[in-house]
C-alpha cells in the first residue's frame, strides 16, 4: 500500500497558550531521570540521611538523657552540609547530559522552531535539575523541621528559631541555582555528556584544591570565593546564623556567587541557538 | 489551526544577513505565495539562512520579514505556532522512540499530551513508519531520519511548513516517497509549504511557484509555467566544429546553452527570435548543425537561465 493511502487530517482540539512549554521539557526531562535504576538508588541513598536525623530527632524528644544531641540551627546546616556529596553526584547525573545530549543530537533545531523561545528550553532544562537538588536538599531539611515538631509535640523549637524554614529555603534555593546554572553552562560547552561531568568535577576539585595551596601559602582563609563549593559553605553558615568557616567577607562571598551565575547565563545565551555559526 | 491569511504566506523586503563580514543574503525581496513554493539555489546560495531567518533563528542586518501575516522581528512565537520546521540536518531529541519523540514535539507546540500521542501515531503512520514508531529513533536509518523529521514537523497541524532538503540520503524509491508525500501535502491536504532545494526535479516535481537564489540573491521567481513558458523557446542542438567557441557565440548574442548529453546542448532562444535565428549564428560562425529539435522548457532551463550556468 502506498505510503499516503494512511492519510493526514486536521487538528481541530485545544492549544496550550504560549509560555508552558518549559514544563513539558521539565516533566519530560523528570520522567527521563527517574527511568534510570542507578539514579533511583542514588537518589535513595541521599535520603538515608534525613532517617538517621529523624531517628536522632525521635531519641531526642523522648529519651531526657540524650540531652547532647538536642536539636539547634547548626544540625540543620549540618545536615545541609552532609547532602553536598550528594549534590555533587546527582548534579553530575541529572545535568551532564541535558544540553549536551541535545547538542549531539542537533535537538535544539527541534526546539527552538517550535513556540517556546531560548529561556524556556533553559527554564525547561534547569527546572529539572532542581527538582532533584531540591528533592535531596530542601525537601528532607524541611520535613526534619517538621518532624522535629511532631516528635517535640510543640511549637518550642520552632518559634524560638524562625529564621530556620526561610534559611532552609534560601540556601538551598542558592545552592541550587548556583550549581544548576553551572552544569547547564558546562553541558551546553559539549555535545559529550561524559566530558562534561568530567569538566564540572575537576572544576569543582580544581579550584577546591587552589584555595588549598593559597590558604597554606597565605595562612589565611579570605580567598574562599576561589572555590564555589567553599563559597557555598560560607554563604550557607551567614544564612543559618553561625560564623563563618572562613575568612571570606559576606559581600565577597555574595559577589562571587553572582558573578558566577552571571557567567553561567552568559555561556548559556550564546551557546543556546538555533543557528550555530562560525566565521 | 486557525485559517491562514488569503494571500502570501511569506513576504520579505530587502533582506540582508551576513554571517560576520560574509553575505549569506543581500538585499533580498521575495513573495511566496500559499501553496506548494520551491526555494531553488545551488549550495551556498543562502537557502537554509533564508529560512532560518524566517524563523528568527539568525538576525538580518537589514529588511523586514512577515510569516502568516506576522511579523517575525515582533511576533516570533505566533509564527513558529503555525510552523512546521524539518531541518537539513540529521536532529532528534535523544533518548526516545519514534512515537514519545514525535508526541513530545506536538505537546511543545501547545497539543495536550493525549492529543499529541494520538497525533504522533497518526502522522507517523501517515509518513510510513507506523511499524517502526515504537524504535529507538537514534536505531534509524538515514531515509527514516527525513521521515521522522517530517512527522515532527506536521504532528501540531501547521499552516505552513518548511522542508529544507527533505530527500537529502535518500535511496531512489524513498525519495519517490517523500516526494509524493510533499506534494500530498501541498496539493490535497491543503498545507502551505516551502521546498528548500538544489535538486530541480524535486521542487519541479513538487511545488507550483519557485524562488531561485544565487549567490545570496534572488535570481528569478514566480509560477513555475510562467517562468518556463512564453519568453523563449528551447532547442536541443547538435553543431559540427568548434562547440565551446558557438556556445560562446551563442552566449554573446544573449541564448544561454548548456551541454546536455554528450554532444547535444540545450540552448535556450529568447524572445520570438527562434530556430532561424539559431541557423544564422551558425552560418555566420561557419558551425554545420546538424540536429535541431524543438524541446519542452524545464525548470532546469529556467534556473540556467536565472543563474547563467553553463
Amino acid at each position: 500500500m502506498p505510503i499516503h493511502d494512511q492519510s493526514y487530517r486536521h487538528y481541530k482540539g485545544q492549544r496550550a497558550p504560549q509560555g508552558r512549554a518549559w514544563t513539558v521539557i521539565a516533566t519530560a526531562g523528570v520522567k527521563n531521570m527517574l527511568g534510570k535504576r542507578a539514579f533511583l538508588g542514588l537518589l535513595i541513598l541521599a535520603w538515608l540521611p534525613f532517617f538517621y536525623e529523624a531517628t536522632k530527632l525521635y531519641l531526642a524528644a523522648n529519651v531526657p538523657q540524650l540531652s547532647i544531641i538536642a536539636p539547634s540551627p547548626r544540625m540543620f546546616r549540618d545536615f545541609l552540609d552532609h547532602q553536598v556529596v550528594f549534590v555533587f553526584f546527582i548534579t553530575i547525573f541529572t545535568g551532564a547530559g541535558l544540553i549536551a545530549n541535545d547538542m549531539r543530537a542537533n535537538a535544539l533545531q527541534i526546539y527552538l522552531a517550535k513556540p517556546l523561545d531560548r529561556f524556556e528550553y533553559i527554564g525547561g532544562k534547569f527546572a529539572v535539575m532542581a527538582f532533584f537538588l531540591l528533592l535531596v536538599t530542601w525537601l528532607p531539611a524541611t520535613m526534619l523541621v517538621l518532624v522535629q515538631i511532631v516528635f517535640a509535640g510543640n511549637f518550642t523549637f520552632v518559634s524560638s528559631n524562625l529564621f530556620l524554614l526561610p534559611a532552609i529555603l534560601v540556601y538551598t534555593g542558592i545552592e541550587t541555582t548556583v550549581l544548576g546554572l553551572v552544569m547547564l553552562a558546562l553541558s551546553s560547552l559539549s555535545k559529550s555528556a561524559r566530558f562534561v561531568g568530567i569538566m564540572y568535577a575537576g572544576i569543582i576539585f580544581f579550584t577546591q584544591a587552589l584555595f588549598g595551596v593559597v590558604v597554606a601559602v597565605t595562612r589565611d582563609s579570605a580567598f574562599s570565593w576561589m572555590a564555589p563549593s567553599s563559597n557555598l559553605m560560607q554563604i550557607g553558615d551567614l544564612i543559618f546564623r553561625l560564623p563563618g568557616r572562613f575568612h571570606a567577607s559576606g559581600l565577597m562571598t555574595t559577589v562571587a556567587l553572582v558573578a558566577t551565575v552571571a557567567l553561567a547565563v552568559f555561556v548559556l545565551e550564546r551557546r543556546v541557538r538555533g543557528v550555530e555559526v562560525v566565521t | 489551526m486557525t485559517d491562514p491569511p488569503a494571500g502570501p504566506v511569506v513576504q520579505i523586503e530587502h533582506l540582508s544577513v551576513f554571517y560576520g563580514k560574509q553575505p549569506a543574503l543581500r538585499d533580498v525581496t521575495a513573495v511566496f505565495p500559499g501553496g506548494a513554493v520551491g526555494l531553488l539555489g545551488p549550495n551556498g546560495s543562502g537557502k537554509s539562512t533564508l529560512l532560518k531567518a524566517l524563523l528568527g533563528f539568525v538576525k538580518p542586518a537589514d529588511g523586514r520579514m512577515s510569516v502568516l501575516g506576522f511579523d517575525v522581528a515582533v511576533s516570533p512565537s505566533e509564527i513558529r505556532a503555525r510552523l512546521g520546521y524539518m531541518p537539513e540536518i540529521d536532529a532528534h531529541i535523544p533518548g526516545m522512540n519514534a512515537v514519545s519523540f514525535v508526541a513530545y514535539c506536538g505537546q511543545l507546540a501547545g497539543l495536550p499530551h493525549v492529543d499529541a500521542m494520538q497525533r504522533a501515531h497518526e502522522v507517523l503512520y501517515y509518513v510510513g513508519l507506523g511499524e517502526a514508531r515504537y524504535r529507538n529513533v537514534e536505531t534509524y536509518s538515514t531515509g527514516m531520519k527525513q521521515r521522522i523529521k517530517l512527522a515532527q514537523a506536521l504532528v501540531h497541524d501547521p499552516d505552513l511548513l518548511f522542508l529544507d532538503e527533505p530527500t537529502n540520503g535518500m535511496d531512489p524509491k524513498g525519495r519517490e516517497e517523500m516526494l509524493e508525500l510533499i506534494r500530498d501535502l501541498a496539493h490535497n491536504k491543503g498545507v502551505n509549504l516551502i521546498l528548500s532545494s538544489h535538486l530541480l526535479p524535486d521542487v519541479e516535481y513538487t511545488c507550483d511557484h519557485v524562488v531561485v537564489l544565487h549567490q545570496a540573491r534572488i535570481a528569478t521567481q514566480g509560477p513555475i509555467e510562467e517562468l518556463k513558458g512564453p519568453r523563449g523557446s528551447v532547442f536541443e542542438l547538435r553543431v559540427k566544429g568548434d562547440r565551446v567557441a558557438f556556445a560562446r557565440v551563442l552566449d554573446a548574442a544573449g541564448m544561454t546553452s548548456k551541454a546536455a548529453e554528450e554532444d547535444i546542448m540545450r540552448v535556450f532562444v529568447p524572445d520570438e527570435k527562434g530556430a532561424l535565428a539559431l541557423f544564422q549564428l551558425a552560418a555566420r560562425e561557419g558551425v554545420q548543425v546538424r540536429h535541431l529539435r524543438p524541446s519542452v522548457p524545464t525548470l532546469e532551463d529556467v534556473f540556467a537561465q536565472a543563474v547563467g550556468e553553463e
